[in-house]
């Protein structure tokens, strides 16, 4: 595999997305090979998209057919090829599943601060690729020593060196990232200091954007695999649908900063993603593997087997007047879960675009073509998933505003670390309060001593 | 009050000099923001205007008759006590005023920093920006201040019906109104000016997350009594004057090229009298309750509170001297509060860390040639200026009492557990109950479960 990056003026050229001009065996990694072209002017664009990275088995296969239908081609098969990768995570649990985010929030992390690298060609600045690291290094270990005390609460508690680390946990991840801040000082060399503060925010939005999306992933995902699986599948599915439906019937022009984006697109693609959002909630909600939430600590594993909360059972809704005429039908059986599925693909469709032009503005300030050349066809990761920015925030705002209520291992940690006056104290308010809903006996109650 | 501003290449060079603010006379009380829009014609430096010589006219009256060096200290001396004054004055007013005081404080910095950031940037002529700004500015802060005022206001914001929507759908509600600023950002995108844009908006989302996350942590540490709000800043103060004058008498090793005027003895002198500053400061306020006391918000009366038991941690205690000190001293025992040893850690965090604040500050004003962020105090600067060693040090409080001081607050708790499913709150009690009864604070009784 020859590293060997072309970059050229033909980054603005819509056709370039045919990807036609060379037959070459190139697969495209970032990082590395990029000091070698650190000469360009920040004006030259940065384009990363003239190199055909499609493997060459692929290349020999479609070779009879014209360029333009081989693009598709490529395009479909990625496509269905990332639907199938997609599926297979889901199958293999969660750990794998929350392994897999972790990875794409490396490679999208990976991917946007190359491209800062590039832009101020901050590549004789050596620390600043371990400081940008351990800043990742710092923020996901605060996130996920929080979710994972929260959700491992039991087997937390039962290892010394965990508990530990757990009760001084925020405290530790400060200390991390304070280490890291006076790094930063202390590396503030005279010459570079507005491009090592450059580098520095960069980090930091970087981080905000990705890493915290990526941390509520993961937190929407301990909810229940539904609610990671179904919003994702609707964003995949408008891009689909309002590609097809803007390929088909595609005629007004949606926003300037995406000039193939239409609104007949956009229309298509929010009812179409309505209905499948629809039937999508349907079908997993039967799945007691899909809906089911928490972790298991006898077993050391994820439940799949527990008594459903009321959003994913079966009731009837009575039809407003108008549509009992339409259809003749008085009730209709439906999941509670499908009504939210509606507003979750209304918002994946009218404001998750959003997130795509966001980065369609991004490409062009900085003049790139794509984010990376990971997936041939397609761009890199973060092109894949910037519709996804702003899904997985609403899914969790989602959840905690209107689904969710605290979460009882949690409340039950924080009992645990009151004062035993206190603690008593809570006690008997719990008692008296459930004695008076009548789940408890009226009986004499036990004296504190 | 003339608005002129005297801004010129010279700038940078006049280092020195500019610190005697002695050349001019002129009555100037600066702004900011409004009239940064008048200068914009200048050449196309991106340096922010020199600082102008705003002490206000009666004060150089007074001190006409000193020589420039010195009107300088005197300027720079007055002005401190006028802050530290005004310090004292907002804290004897109490929980609500300095809840104000610390919005202003914010909003200032943020102003100062996005102002700077306008001036590099030269993009006043995207007129959204300001309004984008101040707007994400007024999202952040409501989310902040929604959480911080239903944790404290919980009984007041159940009562009335209004409050009590914005409290439970608070999330949804913030995250409502920045996903409209994201939308209008992507909306406003210009075509030759997006690098621009999306500089600013970079800009204005970590001056958020400096300056804004500070304040809540602030008023958090607020919460938890005025003395963990006093101690702290008060450390910083300490720590700023001491090592000034240890460097001024004493000073000959630099410390950092970043900033030439720090040297090594100012650094450890100011370490050693700020811990026995802090320690002393703590000794003198553990004993008053106005300052001791979590500041509650009494329902009944609808105000705030500061009256109630003093926690273990600010009653004295006694320690034990480890041997060596016993020899030194002469005394076997020492009376104590907790608190003093807490203010410890905190005085060298203050001393040790803080001044990293400082350099960073310092290195961002180097790095867009800018002398002071602003010139709203005489002698001093900008509020930033003032501010800088600030940053890390409300941070640190706030991890610092939730690890090692705070346990959560249990009508807290008792509100989520309320909140919960009724199964969830048997399964609760029963496991409190087990754990109790172990602990024995529970004799063993039979089964009261049904």
């Amino acid at each position: 595999m020859t590293e060997l990056r072309k970059r050229g003026g033909g980054g603005g050229d819509p056709d370039s997305s045919d990807k036609e001009a060379d037959l070459d065996d190139r697969l495209g990694t970032d990082g590395e090979c990029d000091g070698d072209s650190k000469a360009d002017t920040p004006d030259v664009p940065l384009s990363t998209a003239d190199t055909d990275n499609t493997p060459q088995y692929l290349n020999k296969a479609l070779e009879g057919l014209p360029p333009r239908w081989k693009n598709y081609w490529i395009r479909g098969v990625l496509s269905i090829a990332m639907i199938s990768g997609f599926f297979l995570i889901i199958y293999m649990g969660p750990i794998a599943l929350i392994l897999i985010v972790m990875t794409v929030q490396i490679k999208c992390f990976q991917e946007i601060i190359t491209i800062g690298y590039r832009v101020y060609h901050s590549y004789e600045l050596p620390w600043f690729r371990t400081l940008s690291w351990y800043f990742l290094i710092c923020v996901n270990y605060f996130f996920y020593g929080e979710t994972l005390a929260d959700y491992f609460g039991a087997l937390v508690q039962r290892e010394e060196p965990l508990q530990f680390l757990s009760r001084y946990h925020r405290f530790i991840s400060f200390a991390l990232y304070l280490a890291g801040f006076c790094m930063f000082v202390l590396s503030l060399v005279k010459k570079h200091y507005r491009l090592q503060f450059y580098m520095f925010a960069w980090t930091h939005v970087t981080l905000l954007i990705v890493v915290t999306q990526s941390h509520l992933v993961i937190q929407n995902l301990f909810e229940g695999k539904i609610w990671f699986i179904v919003p994702i599948s609707i964003v995949i599915c408008n891009d689909i649908m309002a590609y097809l439906f803007g390929f088909f019937f595609g005629r007004t022009p949606l926003i300037k900063l995406s000039p193939k984006k239409t609104w007949e697109g956009f229309i298509g693609g929010y009812f179409a993603t309505v209905v499948f959002g629809f039937i999508l909630a349907y079908l997993l909600s039967q799945c007691q593997y899909f809906v089911c939430v928490g972790f298991n600590s006898e077993t050391n594993s994820f439940t799949v087997e527990c008594e459903p909360s009321e959003i994913f059972l079966m009731q009837e809704y009575t039809l407003p007047a108008a549509l009992q005429n339409i259809l003749t039908w008085k009730t209709v059986n439906m999941y509670p879960f499908q009504i939210h599925s509606i507003f979750l693909s209304s918002f994946g469709s009218l404001i998750g675009p959003f997130g795509g032009f966001f980065a369609s503005g991004f490409k062009r300030a900085f003049k790139i073509k794509d984010f990376a050349n990971t997936i041939p066809g397609h761009g890199g990761i973060m092109d894949r998933f910037d519709c996804q920015y702003l899904m997985a925030t609403f899914t969790h705002v989602y959840i905690a505003s209107f689904i969710r209520g605290p979460n009882p291992s949690k409340v039950l940690q924080q009992l645990l670390m009151l004062q035993p006056i206190q603690q008593l104290g809570v006690f008997h308010t719990l008692h008296s309060h459930l004695r008076e809903r009548g789940m408890l006996p009226p009986a004499a109650t036990p004296q504190a001593e | 009050m003339t608005e002129l501003r005297h801004r010129g290449a010279e700038a940078p060079i006049q280092t020195q000099s500019s610190e005697d603010k002695g050349s001019d006379s002129e009555l100037r009380l600066e702004k900011d923001g409004a009239s940064d829009g008048e200068s914009k014609g200048d050449s196309g430096l991106a340096e922010v205007p020199a600082p102008a010589d705003d002490t206000p006219e009666v004060l150089n009256k007074a001190l006409s008759g000193l020589s420039s060096r010195w009107r300088n200290w005197w300027v720079r001396g007055i002005l401190t006590l006028a802050m530290i004054s005004f310090f004292f004055l907002i804290i004897y007013l109490g929980p609500i005023v300095l809840m104000m005081i610390v919005l202003f404080v914010q909003i200032k910095c943020f102003q100062e920093i996005i102002t700077i950031g306008y001036s590099v940037y030269h993009s006043y002529h995207l007129p959204w920006f300001r309004t984008l700004s101040w707007y994400f500015l007024l999202c952040v802060n409501y989310f902040f201040y929604g959480e911080t005022v239903t944790d404290c206001f919980f009984t007041l914001v159940q009562r009335e019906e209004p409050l009590r929507i914005l409290s439970k759908y608070h999330r949804f509600i913030s995250f409502a109104l920045y996903l409209t600023g994201f939308c209008m950002f992507v909306l406003s995108l210009v075509k030759k000016h997006y690098r621009l844009q999306f500089y600013m908006f970079g800009w204005t989302h970590v001056t958020l997350l400096i300056v804004v996350t500070q304040s809540h942590f602030i008023i958090h540490n607020l919460f938890e009594g005025m003395i963990w709000f006093i101690v702290p800043i008060s450390c910083v103060i300490c720590n700023d004057i001491m090592a000034y004058m240890f460097g001024f008498f004493f000073g000959r090793t630099p410390l950092i090229k970043l900033s030439p005027k720090k040297t090594w003895e100012g650094f450890i002198g100011g370490l050693f009298s700020t811990i026995v500053f802090g320690i002393m400061l703590s000794y003198v306020m553990s004993g008053w309750r106005y300052f001791v006391c979590p500041v509650e918000f009494n329902n009944d009366s609808n105000r705030f509170q500061v009256d109630c038991e003093p926690s273990e941690l600010f009653q004295l205690q006694d320690y034990t001297l480890p041997s060596f000190l016993v020899s030194f001293t002469g005394w076997t025992t020492v009376r104590l509060y907790p608190f003093q040893i807490h203010s410890i850690a905190l005085s060298s965090f203050a001393s040790i860390m803080g001044p990293f604040g400082g350099f960073f500050a310092s290195g961002f004003k180097r790095a867009f040639k800018i002398k002071d962020f602003a010139n709203t105090i005489p002698g001093h600067g900008g509020i930033m200026d003032r501010f800088d060693c600030q940053y890390l040090m409300a941070t640190f409080v706030n991890v610092y009492i939730a690890s090692f001081i705070r346990g959560p607050n249990p009508s807290k708790v008792i509100q989520q557990l309320l909140a919960l499913r009724i199964d969830q709150q048997l399964h609760i009690f029963n496991s409190l109950k087990a754990h109790l009864m172990e602990k024995g604070f529970l004799p063993a009784l039979e089964d009261v479960m049904a």
